[in-house]
């Protein structure tokens, strides 16, 4: 916070720098993200990575059978929505940097928790392998995931067992693939030149 | 019953009624000053004056509130519980396991005029009570998401300002602070304030779209033409600073495209004068009148609990009496420093989702008088010239300008390796950008957490043993926007 009341204290110096030369600021930049949470990292289950992300929200890596009871020990412990479920696909970054410990996969599958009470936003990142794309539902704890957990099975193809209707939400009942996987291509309409043999 | 009062007073004896329908509205909607005899007593006060008014179709006698019996004066307000007509069904009697023989299963939409776009409600019906709903969504999809990873940070603001049309600005908003998160840039004053004033003159762009298409939808065509009629001074002034009326590009990740305009802050001040005594007409146009306040009063409603389980946000988790507004609750940007009331309701129906949009206009509409007072002078984006090109002038005398004008427009610029969740308040809700960077020029993974998307998932609980003529009133008080819902 203090830069921004600096910020708000002193008038600017009016106008654009007219030197290009980087990191000229003509006034003291404000930081626009919400003040993070001064309290330590939450750690409902001791065996449980967490780190501080950005955006004021914190992360967690469960392992994939431990994912449940780790968001599950999120909401006894006060996060009573879940904001988002959505997920990754690491194909072409197999050996990316996690925490020690935690195995990467291809896939993630990423749930962000927040509390009202507490006004703190929590990140559960839960890696998930190719060979067998499968984690627990979050629908038995937040209702809310419903269309989310369809929208992640529908574009990445991830099975979340326990889930009252697991079909395609947005593509086609009849599509094949699940589009946002690296390895499905963007698609594209075939240019047609005059000079270029027609259709027939 | 009349005191002799003649039409020497008649304007201000309107003004007062008006005035205080739209106070014992506020009242009535705002958790902490509903107690009882508070307003009741004021308006008791108040009301004695008005005895005869001059209206338009020549004078009207008006009881005194005196008049009134307290139960009457408190269903006036809203203080009693609403049962709408729909809501004699108990829903706990419903038998969802009947055989299906005796129910009758009819499809809304895609094509429905009232359905805001391509939407489809399997509805389940018995005789005319709603029993089980099924939005089916998908129609408008157009795989945003995955052109997102294709293209430049540079050119993503483009692609995510398609998505929730009727607020496009807040869209280009979140993609650029999530971007901005990644690259740990920090704006001048400046251009987070022009942040502010547009995503406000947004929100208040957007509520008035709502209540044209609400009142559309409960056959108030006059509401329809007047919403359009505010919306579009708004989208003048839009088209002005951003050269479109819709899908801008204005708020860009370095700061946004341009600054305000000359003359912007008369602009603006016309629009406040005009908008804030516009909503007061709507308030003798619908927040009093009775069959508005029977369709919408009871219908729909939804509880804190659910609303919450739901993942609902925005004016829906407010009129459950929930306070949660991430410009308050969360503040991004530099929404701490500004003053303004969050509006929440107390029974989850349509009319506090009204009440809370119609009053959530009069806030913004304060929120961008205090912005404009306080506007910092300055630079309207961050001079980093790996982030934002160079001014045009440069592009002449510098050869560095140039190769970072053609760079940045050609490759765009690199963003550090991470992963952001950022959120804001959006007219309709919490809108969230996920965001994946592995070192490139191009987003990895870009997620957008649609509000409406998330709220579409209520319209079964709030339809659930309604009448199906509530459900167009209903679904409209949901506001989902289909392309933002499909993406």
């Amino acid at each position: 916070m203090s830069p921004e009341e600096a910020s708000q204290a002193a008038p600017a110096a009016a106008g654009p720098s007219p030197s290009d030369a980087p990191a000229a600021h003509a006034a003291p930049s404000v930081s626009q993200a919400p003040v993070p949470s001064q309290s330590p990292v939450l750690s409902p289950l001791p065996d449980v990575q967490t780190s501080p992300g950005r955006w004021a929200s914190e992360i967690a890596f469960p392992p994939r059978e431990r994912y449940h009871d780790l968001v599950a020990a999120y909401k006894a412990s006060g996060f009573e929505q879940l904001s988002d479920v959505t997920a990754v696909d690491y194909l072409t970054h197999p050996g990316r940097e996690l925490p020690p410990g935690v195995e990467p996969e291809r896939f993630e599958v990423v749930a962000n928790l927040l509390s009202l009470s507490q006004t703190r936003r929590v990140r559960v990142r839960v890696q998930v392998p190719a060979d067998d794309p499968v984690v627990d539902t979050l629908y038995d704890l937040y209702p809310g995931a419903e269309a989310m957990e369809r929208e992640v099975f529908d574009f990445f193809g991830i099975r979340f067992t326990g889930h009252p209707d697991l079909t395609r939400i947005l593509m086609p009942e009849d599509w094949e693939g699940h589009p946002l996987r690296k390895d499905y291509g963007v698609g594209r309409v075939p240019v047609q030149f005059k000079e270029a043999p027609g259709p027939r | 019953m009349t005191d002799g009062t003649d039409g020497d007073m008649a304007d201000d004896t309107i003004r007062d009624t008006v005035g205080d329908a739209a106070i014992d509205g506020d009242a009535a909607t705002t958790a902490d000053a509903a107690t009882d005899d508070g307003f009741g007593r004021s308006g008791v006060r108040r009301a004695q004056r008005a005895a005869v008014a001059e209206t338009s179709e020549g004078a009207q006698e008006l009881s005194t509130r005196r008049e009134t019996s307290p139960d009457e004066l408190r269903r006036e307000v809203g203080a009693v519980l609403r049962i709408p007509e729909g809501g004699v069904v108990d829903t706990a009697d419903i038998d969802l396991e009947r055989p299906t023989d005796e129910t009758m299963i009819i499809n809304m939409g895609p094509q429905h005029p009232s359905t805001h776009g391509v939407l489809r409600l399997m509805l389940e019906l018995d005789g005319e009570t709603v029993l089980r709903t099924k939005p089916v969504i998908g129609y408008l999809h157009t795989g945003m998401e995955k052109t997102g990873e294709e293209l430049t940070y540079v050119q993503g603001a483009t692609n995510v300002t398609r998505m929730d049309y009727i607020s496009p600005l807040t869209n280009e908003l979140v993609f650029s602070l999530a971007t901005e998160a990644l690259l740990d840039v920090e704006l001048p004053p400046r251009a987070v304030w022009i942040r502010m004033l547009m995503s406000e003159l947004q929100r208040v762009s957007s509520h008035l779209m709502w209540m044209a298409t609400n009142g559309m939808d409960l056959g108030s065509t006059s509401m329809m033409i007047y919403g359009f009629r505010e919306r579009e001074m708004i989208l003048a002034f839009f088209e002005k600073t951003t050269g479109l009326r819709m899908n801008h590009n204005y708020i860009r990740p370095g700061g946004v495209a341009a600054d305000l305009p000359d003359g912007w802050e008369d602009d603006i001040e016309v629009i406040c004068d005009t908008v804030l005594r516009r909503t007061y007409e709507y308030d003798e146009l619908l927040t009093g009148q009775p069959i508005f306040r029977e369709r919408m009063e009871g219908v729909g409603s939804i509880t804190a609990e659910e609303a919450i389980a739901l993942s609902l946000t925005g004016p829906i988790l407010r009129s459950t009496g929930v306070p949660w507004d991430l410009r308050r609750s969360m503040p991004y940007l530099t929404y701490a420093k500004l003053d303004f009331d969050v509006i929440v309701g107390t029974y989850g129906d349509n009319f506090d989702r009204y009440a809370i949009r119609l009053n959530e206009i009069r806030e913004s509409i304060g929120l961008v008088r205090e912005i404009v007072e306080r506007m910092p002078p300055g630079d309207y984006r961050v001079q980093d010239r790996k982030v934002t090109p160079p001014p045009r002038a440069r592009i002449d005398e510098s050869m560095e300008a140039l190769i970072h004008h053609f760079k940045i427009f050609t490759e765009g610029f690199r963003v550090p390796e991470g992963e952001v969740y950022a959120a804001i308040e959006s007219p309709r809700g919490e809108i969230g950008c996920y965001m994946v960077s592995d070192g490139t020029a191009k987003p990895y993974r870009m997620h957008i957490r649609g509000p409406s998307f998330v709220n579409l998932q209520a319209v079964p609980t709030m339809l659930r043993g309604g009448l199906i003529a509530d459900a167009i009133a209903t679904l409209s008080s949901v506001d989902p926007i289909m392309g933002e819902v499909d993406r």
